[in-house]
């Protein structure tokens, strides 16, 4: 294929480096230098989608982010591909492999084409909130119709397999964009010793001077940039950043930049090397320097492939030596783009006419054209366009002064591209992100950044200043300023770089052209090419009383596309204020959020995946438990053992067992993710008696005591046991859920409530490893692992422990029992942990000790009707609804935390709903948890639900079924009977009981 | 993302270092067992939840491990002032 629009000469392509891609299956060529919409259209590619509503073909009309149509799907293989990449900002390389992404069953030959009127009856605007409206079924027809013919690109089904990283950033200085103002801001903030950061969206730095053929301080404007980015570059002070796109600034002056760092190099990161990279940067001080986009102005069949921004071909024209057609027409409200007609005739191309909506300009410019030839239409625009899949020709009529009407003949024209220029619009999105609301300037016809709170200066034409030589010298200026508000000294009258002003007439406010028949029945006049949205589609969300521009917004999707309205924003307000007889400021304003352009989910995430994307915590036993078959639970970051399966044995096989073992024999359970926190101070027992609701001041050393920890409004939230390791040291247990709430709760009553209290807080949880042994050979299985400690059952009692060593390393034993058998938790430094263990199996082996791991835990205790909190409790429950009343202190001077909570009329009613246990009629059922209790199970639905199971299991040792749960008034009504009819339609009858099941008098732990 | 002063570090971390804790100088009554209902449910319940100046009470979670307070404008969401526990602001409108 030979590269048909490529000019013989000029641009900023290496012309020695041929590159071949491709593009929907097709092999073209481009050179090093091209993006891929440069290199596309140099081999005349004029489909490069399908529009999302009425499925017309669509062509590249911009150079740069604000491209809506060139959005296309990437990557060579499945693993890389890259949906919604604008064509006008990917680099070409050797090998890139492209599809357009919109059209079905291809962007060029579209089946949906042939259908597309009837796709725009069905898809009026307020589609969506129309179809919402009606039945579920109908939407289910129309989503399958919308997907199949429309989608913007698709995921990847296999693991991106490049490398993505984060990098934090300190700046004095941030420049957001390398065009003419921020290079001058760069170079005065870096000659002040500032830190400067300057980022830019572009391959290489200097904005519009890349494709300009202006001159500054006498030479080239490329060459100026040249000098000025080696100047940069001496600094080390100076960190630039190309092929980054400043995407959002967040409060206090954060940014996140997204770097490409190897996109333009190959499909797949080169080795060794990072993908994309999101750089989170903290500045004093941020000047932004991010340009304008240039509008397109709203006509009839405006749409058509060959039908472009005009500043747009002159880039392709300039920069990449590309002529994007033959013959040109251009319709501009403004002198400047007069320079894309000159650009236009310089490469040799034939300049049909410019028609200028004014009816008298006088600018430079004008006389350049005028001399070198070119045809001035002016009073008039261009109110149609013919062709469908590229430009034929236009239709050209005068129009009257204000641009309201089309007032005299049509002529056609005919020439194969329309380029078209409505003004300059300000990049203020950044300017947006932190709720800055933009303030509307007739001068500018556009909106300039509003007041905001950040450290942040504006230079260039995003303040509406479109002349090269004001934006040097405010870059100049700003670049100073922001470099001493940062406290480094600098001049801020330094004198800028020189370029010269061109004299230019007064642009016209026109944003949509007229036709000779009125906007609803004119041909089609284009606001948002990615979402379709028309002129008409706008003036019939005001007829339909839409009248903030928000609400137009979200009514005809304007905006919404992964544009984000760059191009059509502002003439889509225009249109709805002219509607609506109010100005553009009266409607409402425009706000952007981040981020400015799509980002990949990889730099998002970057590092953060898959091992690295959550920590996991293992206990010092965990290799053993890996070795001995469990199955893992996660409990928050802890990868806990759930049950240990033998060969052949199913879940419930294996916890029959391990249930069994420990009853009958002994059993060894992992505790170590117990949260425990070291408390220390001569107020220890004063401040344990105020978070608790049990009484502490007698605790001896030596002993144990299990606490029940309640909120304000007196609702239990917290558990476990604490022991008294000395006068003024205490080890507070929690539930392995809970550590880290528990221990900023005590931290926040300390600091905030009782400062005056002596003591200090420290998580051990980690230090410590547990070893729960449980079972009646307990005894007799520790008395093998010490020497030192007097296992007695008179010495060492229920709730008492004891310090010396297990296995011959230092250990706490803590005879306390969570399964109602005889119990010992050994606490050894967490790295003997496994030692310990394996020492208790060495010797445990005659015992039969079994490992058991949490679903055991939990049905050796509800056997025993002990709570875990955060299942049994939600939250909404005090200790008395709990039956835990034993557990609150009467009589503590302190009015401790969740005493007057629970003195709440609320909680002392009568009727709540209480802790019960449940047997269950068929003893084998096994109630499922969250099951709602019914008083009469024959009540029509909606039935009156009088509670819900929290804790169900089938218990091997006695025969039947176990479980707690929350039933009205429950405490009250001992021996009645519930029902929990189930989802598939069956009923379980259970008696309401005790939730002790077995061993209620404590005989088990007491031998 | 905040770039928070603390006042026991004395220096500004990242919000990531950081958890808000609700309305500051929500001083718990002195004699719980003599407030009404109404008492104990406006001091466990009922905030403020202001439009522009609030202060609001923070704490180094990822730090110093110390609570703190900060006079923030819940618009803006510029921080005007961070100061320790036990203090009053400077900034109240
Ligand atoms: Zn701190």
């Amino acid at each position: 294929m030979t590269q048909q629009n490529r000019l013989q000469s000029g641009g900023r392509i290496q012309r020695n480096k041929a590159l071949s891609f491709s593009y929907n299956g097709k092999t073209f060529k481009g050179f090093e230098g091209d993006t891929l919409a440069s290199a596309m259209l140099a081999n005349g590619i004029d489909v490069v989608g399908r529009s999302f509503k009425y499925s017309r073909p669509r062509g590249i009309v911009a150079a740069g982010p604000e491209e809506p149509n060139a959005v296309l799907q990437l990557g060579a293989t499945e693993a890389t591909q890259v949906p919604n990449v604008r064509a006008t900002q990917q680099e070409l390389f050797d090998g890139l492999v492209s599809n357009a992404t919109n059209g079905w069953p291809n962007a060029d030959m579209d089946l949906m084409g042939y259908v597309g009127k009837m796709g725009g009856r069905m898809m009026p605007p307020g589609f969506y909130y129309k179809t919402f409206m009606y039945p579920q079924s109908l939407w289910d027809t129309y989503e399958s119709f919308i997907r199949k013919a429309a989608g913007l690109g698709r995921s990847p089904l296999e693991n991106d397999p490049d490398t993505y990283d984060h990098l934090n950033q300190h700046a004095d200085v941030m420049i957001v964009g390398a065009g003419p103002a921020g290079l001058s801001a760069a170079l005065q903030a870096a000659r002040s010793g500032a830190r400067v950061l300057i980022a830019d969206e572009q391959s290489e730095f200097g904005g519009s001077l890349l494709h300009s053929n202006e001159q500054i301080d006498g030479k080239p404007a490329a060459q100026w940039v040249a000098e000025t980015v080696a100047e940069l570059s001496s600094f080390n002070n100076v960190i630039m950043l190309p092929r980054s796109t400043v995407n959002g600034y967040h409060d206090h002056n954060f940014l996140t930049i997204h770097q490409r760092c190897t996109d333009h190099i190959s499909d797949r990161a080169p080795e060794g090397q990072v993908r994309q990279r999101l750089h989170r940067v903290r500045a004093k001080w941020v000047v932004l320097a991010s340009g304008a986009h240039e509008r397109p102005l709203v006509f009839g069949h405006n749409d058509v492939p060959g039908v472009m921004v005009a500043s747009a071909v002159s880039i392709y024209v300039n920069r990449y030596a590309v002529a994007p057609g033959k013959e040109l027409v251009l319709m501009t409200t403004n002198d400047g783009a007069y320079q894309t007609a000159l650009d236009w005739a310089n490469a040799g191309r034939k300049v049909i006419a410019i028609v200028d909506t004014r009816a008298n300009p006088q600018g430079e410019l004008i006389e350049k054209a005028r001399t070198a030839g070119l045809k001035v239409i002016t009073g008039s625009a261009v109110i149609d366009v013919q062709g469908s899949k590229r430009v034929t020709g236009v239709s050209v009529a005068p129009i009257d002064a204000d641009g309201g009407r089309v007032t005299g003949s049509i002529d056609r024209l005919s020439c194969d591209t329309v380029a078209s220029s409505g003004g300059w619009s300000p990049v203020i999105h950044l300017s947006c992100h932190t709720g800055s609301r933009p303030v509307w300037n007739d001068d500018v016809i556009g909106f300039l950044p509003g007041e905001t709170v950040q450290r942040q200066l504006t230079a260039g034409s995003i303040n509406g200043e479109f002349n090269l030589k004001g934006c040097l010298e405010q870059g100049t200026r700003m670049g100073a300023q922001a470099a001493v508000n940062a406290g480094f000294e600098a001049n801020v009258d330094a004198p800028a770089a020189t370029a010269a002003v061109i004299a230019q007439g007064p642009a016209m406010a026109l944003f949509h052209i007229p036709h000779n028949k009125p906007t609803s029945r004119a041909p089609k006049q284009f606001v948002d090419f990615q979402n379709d949205v028309t002129a008409a589609g706008i003036e019939l969300a005001t007829r339909e009383g839409f009248e903030s521009i928000e609400h137009v917004k979200r009514y005809t999707a304007m905006g919404f596309g992964t544009d984000q309205g760059k191009l059509g924003n502002i003439n889509g307000m225009a249109i709805a204020a002219k509607s609506l007889n109010k100005t553009i400021p009266e409607t409402g304003t425009t706000i952007f959020r981040p981020n400015y352009t799509p980002i990949t989910f990889g730099a998002i995430a970057g590092r953060h995946c898959g091992e690295l994307f959550d920590p996991k915590r293992y206990s010092s036993m965990h290799k053993w438990h890996v070795e001995n078959g469990a199955k893992f639970e996660d409990v928050g970051q802890w990868k806990r053992p759930w049950y240990f399966p033998q060969a052949g044995e199913s879940m419930q096989d294996a916890l029959n067992r391990e249930c069994l073992a420990t009853r009958e024999s002994v059993g060894i359970l992992d505790a170590s993710t117990l949260g425990k926190i070291d408390i220390q101070g001569k107020d220890c027992r004063e401040f344990l008696a105020r978070v608790y609701t049990n009484a502490w001041a007698k605790l001896p050393v030596g002993k144990c005591r299990y606490g029940l920890m309640c909120g304000e409004d007196g609702m239990v939230f917290d558990d476990g046991v604490t022991s008294c390791l000395g006068e003024n040291h205490f080890l507070m247990t929690t539930t392995t859920g809970g550590a880290a709430r528990v221990l900023t709760w005590l931290e926040l009553y300390h600091q905030t409530e009782w400062p005056e209290l002596e003591v200090y807080f420290n998580t051990v949880t980690d230090q410590w490893s547990t070893l729960t042994v449980s079972g009646p050979n307990s005894r007799k299985l520790l008395a093998e692992l010490t020497d030192d400690i007097d296992l007695d059952r008179d010495n060492f009692k229920f709730m008492d422990w004891r310090e010396g060593t297990m296995a011959g390393v230092p250990a706490r034993v803590f005879r306390i029992s969570f399964t109602g058998e005889l119990s010992y938790e050994i606490n050894v430094q967490a790295n003997y942990g496994l030692h310990v263990w394996e020492k208790l199996f060495e010797a445990g082996a005659k015992y039969n000790l079994t490992p058991y791991g949490t679903e055991t835990m939990h049905i050796l205790r509800a056997e025993k009707g002990f709570i875990i909190a955060g299942q049994d409790t939600d939250g909404s429950v005090h200790p008395y609804d709990l039956g835990m009343g034993w557990c609150v202190a009467q009589k503590k001077p302190f009015s401790y935390i969740g005493k007057r909570g629970m003195a709440r009329e609320d909680c002392v009613r009568d009727n709540r709903k209480q802790l019960v246990g449940l047997k269950t009629k068929d003893p084998q059922a096994v109630i499922p948890e969250g099951a709602q209790a019914v008083k009469d199970p024959n009540q029509p639905i909606p039935m009156t639900m009088l509670g819900h199971v929290t804790s169900s299991y089938y218990s091997a040792f006695l025969g039947h079924s176990v479980a707690m749960g929350f039933v009205r008034d429950g405490l009250s009504r001992m021996g009645e009977t519930v029902y929990y009819p189930l989802a598939d339609g069956s009923v379980i009858e259970a008696e309401i009981c005790s939730p002790i099941f077995l061993d209620p008098k404590g005989e088990r732990q007491n031998v | 993302m905040f770039d928070i002063y603390c006042p026991h570090c004395q220096e500004h971390r990242e919000e990531e270092e950081f958890h808000a804790s609700g309305e500051a100088h929500i001083a718990r009554p002195l004699d719980p067992d003599n407030c009404t209902d109404k008492e104990w449910a406006e001091y466990i319940y009922f905030r403020k939840n202001p439009r522009g100046i609030h202060h609001e009470l923070w704490v180094h979670a990822a730090g110093c491990r110390k609570f703190f307070n900060i006079t923030r404008d819940t618009q803006t969401y510029e921080i005007k002032e961070t100061y320790k526990v036990g203090q009053q602001p400077t900034v109240t409108e």
